[in-house]
């Protein structure tokens, strides 16, 4: 198992160097301009001016082992130094955007909190609307609830989320008046007022993303319940005089749940990388929006970085998934 | 500029500013919120408008220019002229005075030093500084005396009024910024971020591309303003959602840059929170004819280059056909609602600089017919597209990739059609089109189409800089690596001459004449450029908010300082 860990890890450097490598290829080859969006009056010389002080004029390569060299050399110097006081990083350039000239990093860590919290409770709303739906629809299935639970999974997968959210907008903001429509991304939450006030500008970007979320996870729930229930040892559980809430909580959901919390656990990368289109529809302004803001100022460094981290990610997800794998059922082994 | 009409300009803002204004501080929060989030507050190294106008409510220039396109004092006592010896007879220098007593957020004094060292931050070539033409022609700024600030020029200088002036060219402390020159520039985070400045406010907080907070600076010189005790900026999303913030949920008081469809609009101002203000600048929505021809059967290196002009385009009576069969009324209605008018001009303001042609206005589909007619654009197969000599009167019609003008592409398309032309439309990311990689076939530079519609301004509105665009030597072409400004690689010395002596006239009235005769020449003389549509930028504010000066010269929140609650 060790050995099989190890193994994976040595062979996930040459293939996250790659990727970045790739990634940095197409973000470069991809047409636009880092000063696309500067007035039409700034004339052609001082844009020339422009990129070269952005050092956007060197070669593809040049840029790519500067980015390197300061994606695993530099920043981590920084992080280093600013945990334990050392200056590693003294005099070593960070990290910049292009677009707002601030190191990548400080952007990220400004970034991450907000989308940790509102997708991530997202995603947890999402699972617990979505176990029970889908193990009821199972265990009556075709019944009124069954109809009606198909009917929300349908909704929930076709219905895009920048339709849903506007008309969440319009229905709960605009003529109820309940909640805000635009995330505070600076509200601390110190007493009780400033948590109902989080809790408020939480629910339409929380709602929106849960739905989206709870419709997928809960057919998968649903398949999976179906496909147990007609086992064997469901019958001999029934034979053996087990209440219905037994056969079913305990000996058919547990069963059902393995390739269910392989399918949550796989999603979770997906929180770090944010929902674009929630996101800015409610500025929100996370991982999601700052991605897509750089992909639109064509901001390379950003984008590099931040679709780099995306990569490690699921590359280590799934490293994680397919070692839980060894440990949840003895049959797979990898010696 | 008449040093009368500044001050009258500026009289004009004291009387509008109510005497409701009891003391810094007595209305609380300011909310804003801007489609596109603020991403730096150096205006020096911003890449958008909307870092600009942000950065206007913290740091200043020694002159404004306000809603009539004339100039106020900031910082400075009076605004120099030839008449008050501020600006020398021979136009090379300008003498600006600072008002006594001026501090910097932080509490220290603010001298001419941090000007004459603003100037040298700006004009060094390796601090890649945005806003470098506002530099152009200066040869020293000193320090006569700690509040005296000279800038001499490197010849005579009919328009002294851009280094200092405006929200473009604020005034940057030097204690601050001192380490940050040439090439460590961008490097400074903390200090591009947070500038300290003489403004209004003062930053507080800034989160990249998310929210800048601010609170009322306590330095700042008129003890009774603001009349905020914090404000703050929140970016992201987009101008629908930055509108309904405004005018149905009441949540922000200020929008910038709502440009919304104009059914969404007149719904929106329904709900009765809040209004919708258009500032006219000099932004023109137009159709840019390319007198060169695009063809791709030329080789690379001569397509769209005056070495071969167009087959189609060349003759004037086709550009003006084209420009007869529009409505631009409908273009308007369809389009921008409040935020749009019709217009025939290149410089469509301020109204001292703006031809009187109207001659566009109205559609004349019978008159442009008779003109291809007249050209010799008959349709000799009965196809519905005119041909002449065997070969089709088809255009290619390229913008950018945008909902308002895929609508205008497709109208202007069915007009066109209806003349017998026969039209293909192409839509390209603004990032690519507008992004001036010399490496791709579809940017706006090289015209790689018959005509290209988007929308160009004059950040001045002395429009000098701006006509000069159109001069024979700024045609975008292989030797200049396809940069220049002259779409339409339109040539005529007599237009370059003209441009020269603007260069070199000084008397307003006669610049303004000249400016006229300019626009003219492009426009309805030439037909080389098809206005189309003057655009505002269309911005809203709560009813709840008093004291907005919508302004298109100079940045939006110019006088934030003397903005209110309504109570």
């Amino acid at each position: 198992m060790l050995t099989f860990t190890l193994r994976r890890l040595l062979i996930a450097i040459p293939t996250l160097l790659f990727i970045s490598l790739v990634i940095f290829l197409l973000v470069d080859l991809a047409p636009g301009s880092p000063l696309s969006d500067i007035p039409l009056t700034v004339p052609p010389d001082v844009r020339r001016k422009m990129i070269e002080a952005l050092g956007a004029d060197q070669p593809v390569f040049v840029r790519y082992v500067l980015w390197l060299r300061q994606f695993f050399y530099v920043e981590p110097a920084y992080l280093f130094d600013s945990w334990f006081g050392t200056s590693w990083a003294e005099g070593e350039q960070r990290l910049l955007s292009w677009q707002s000239r601030s190191p990548v990093f400080t952007i990220i860590g400004q970034r991450l909190p907000q989308t940790l919290t509102v997708i991530g409770t997202a995603y947890l709303v999402g699972v617990l609307i979505a176990l029970p739906i889908g193990i009821y629809s199972a265990y009556r299935q075709y019944s009124a609830f069954d109809q009606f639970g198909t009917l929300f999974a349908m909704i929930g997968f076709s219905v895009p989320t920048f339709f849903s959210g506007t008309l969440l907008i319009i229905v709960f903001a605009v003529w109820l008046g309940w909640f805000p429509t635009k995330y505070n991304t600076q509200l601390e939450v110190v007493d009780w007022s400033t948590f109902v006030e989080q809790l408020r500008q939480m629910a339409l970007p929380v709602m929106t993303l849960g739905l989206a979320n709870a419709a997928a996870i809960s057919r998968y729930m649903r398949s999976s319940m179906l496909d147990n229930m007609s086992m064997d040892y469901v019958r001999t559980a029934r034979a053996k005089g087990m209440s219905e809430r037994t056969v079913v909580l305990k000996h058919v959901l547990r069963n059902s749940m393995i390739p269910v919390v392989t399918v949550i656990a796989l999603g979770i990368p997906s929180i770090f990388g944010g929902a674009i289109i929630t996101e800015n529809l409610f500025g929100v302004n996370g991982i999601g929006a700052a991605l897509i803001g750089a992909i639109n100022a064509s901001d390379l460094p950003m984008v590099q970085t931040l679709a780099f981290i995306f990569a490690v990610l699921i590359v280590v997800f799934n490293l994680i998934a397919d070692v839980l794998y060894g440990f949840l059922d003895p049959r797979i082994r990898y010696d | 500029m008449k040093l009368k009409t500044a001050l009258l300009g500026a009289a004009c803002a004291f009387v509008m500013a109510p005497a409701a204004f009891a003391e810094r501080g007595a209305d609380g929060e300011l909310k804003l919120t801007f489609p596109q989030a603020v991403s730096i507050m150096n205006p020096y190294l911003s890449s958008g408008t909307k870092d600009v106008i942000a950065s206007s409510m913290v740091v200043e220039p020694l002159a404004a220019i306000d809603d009539q396109g004339t100039l106020v004092t900031r910082l400075a006592t009076e605004i120099p002229t030839l008449e008050n010896g501020g600006v020398s007879a021979d136009l090379t220098s300008i003498t600006w005075k600072l008002q006594p007593g001026l501090m910097w957020s932080d509490g220290t004094p603010m001298t001419a030093d941090d000007a004459v060292f603003t100037a040298a931050y700006c004009m060094d070539p390796a601090g890649g500084c945005a806003q470098a033409t506002k530099y152009e022609g200066v040869a020293s700024v000193e320090a006569v005396d700690p509040t005296t600030i000279k800038i001499t020029f490197t010849g005579p200088k009919p328009n002294p009024y851009t280094a200092f002036v405006g929200s473009l060219s604020p005034i940057l402390q030097k204690a601050q910024f001192a380490a940050c020159t040439g090439a460590a520039a961008p490097t400074c985070t903390d200090a591009n971020n947070m500038p300290v400045g003489t403004g209004p406010f003062k930053v507080t907080g800034f989160a990249v591309n998310d929210t800048v907070t601010l609170e009322a600076n306590p330095n700042y010189r008129d003890p009774a303003k603001p009349a905020f005790a914090t404000a703050v900026i929140k970016g992201g999303g987009d101008a629908e959602g930055s509108a309904r913030a405004v005018m149905e949920t009441g949540e922000f008081d200020y929008a910038w840059n709502t440009q919304i469809p104009p059914d969404s609009q007149t719904a929106m101002s329904a709900a009765g929170k809040g209004q919708f203000v258009v500032a006219f600048g000099t932004l023109v929505e137009r159709i840019e004819m390319n007198m060169t021809d695009p063809s791709p059967d030329l080789p690379e290196g001569e397509r769209s280059t005056a070495k071969h002009p167009h087959p189609i385009l060349s003759d004037i009576k086709v550009r003006t056909a084209l420009s007869k069969a529009i409505d631009r009324a409908i273009l308007v209605e369809v389009g921008y609602g409040a935020g749009g008018k019709p217009t025939c001009n290149v410089i469509p303001g301020p109204d001292a600089w703006a031809s009187d042609n109207t001659g566009c206005i109205a559609q004349d589909m019978p008159g442009a017919m008779a003109l291809l007619d007249e050209a010799g654009w008959k349709d000799s197969d009965s196809d519905g597209i005119r041909d002449k000599d065997g070969k089709k009167l088809s255009i290619l019609y390229q913008t950018t990739v945008n909902p308002i003008r895929q609508d205008f592409q497709a109208l202007i398309k069915d007009w066109w059609t209806e003349l017998g032309v026969e039209v293909e439309l192409k839509a390209i990311d603004p990032g690519v089109f507008f992004g001036g990689d010399a490496g791709s076939p579809d940017t706006f530079q090289k015209f790689y189409a018959d005509v290209e519609m988007y929308a160009n301004n004059s950040d001045n509105p002395d429009p000098e800089t701006y006509l000069s665009q159109y001069q024979c030597k700024n045609a975008p072409s292989p030797e200049n690596q396809w940069q220049g400004e002259n779409m339409n690689r339109f040539c005529d010395p007599a237009y370059d001459a003209k441009v020269a002596e603007l260069g070199k006239t000084t008397d307003l009235a006669t610049r303004e004449k000249l400016a006229k005769e300019l626009n003219d020449m492009v426009t309805k003389d030439s037909m080389t450029v098809i206005p189309l549509v003057h655009r505002g930028t269309l911005s809203a504010h709560s009813n709840t908010l008093g004291g907005v000066i919508i302004n298109a010269w100079d940045s939006e929140l110019w006088n934030s300082a003397d903005w209110f609650r309504v109570k």
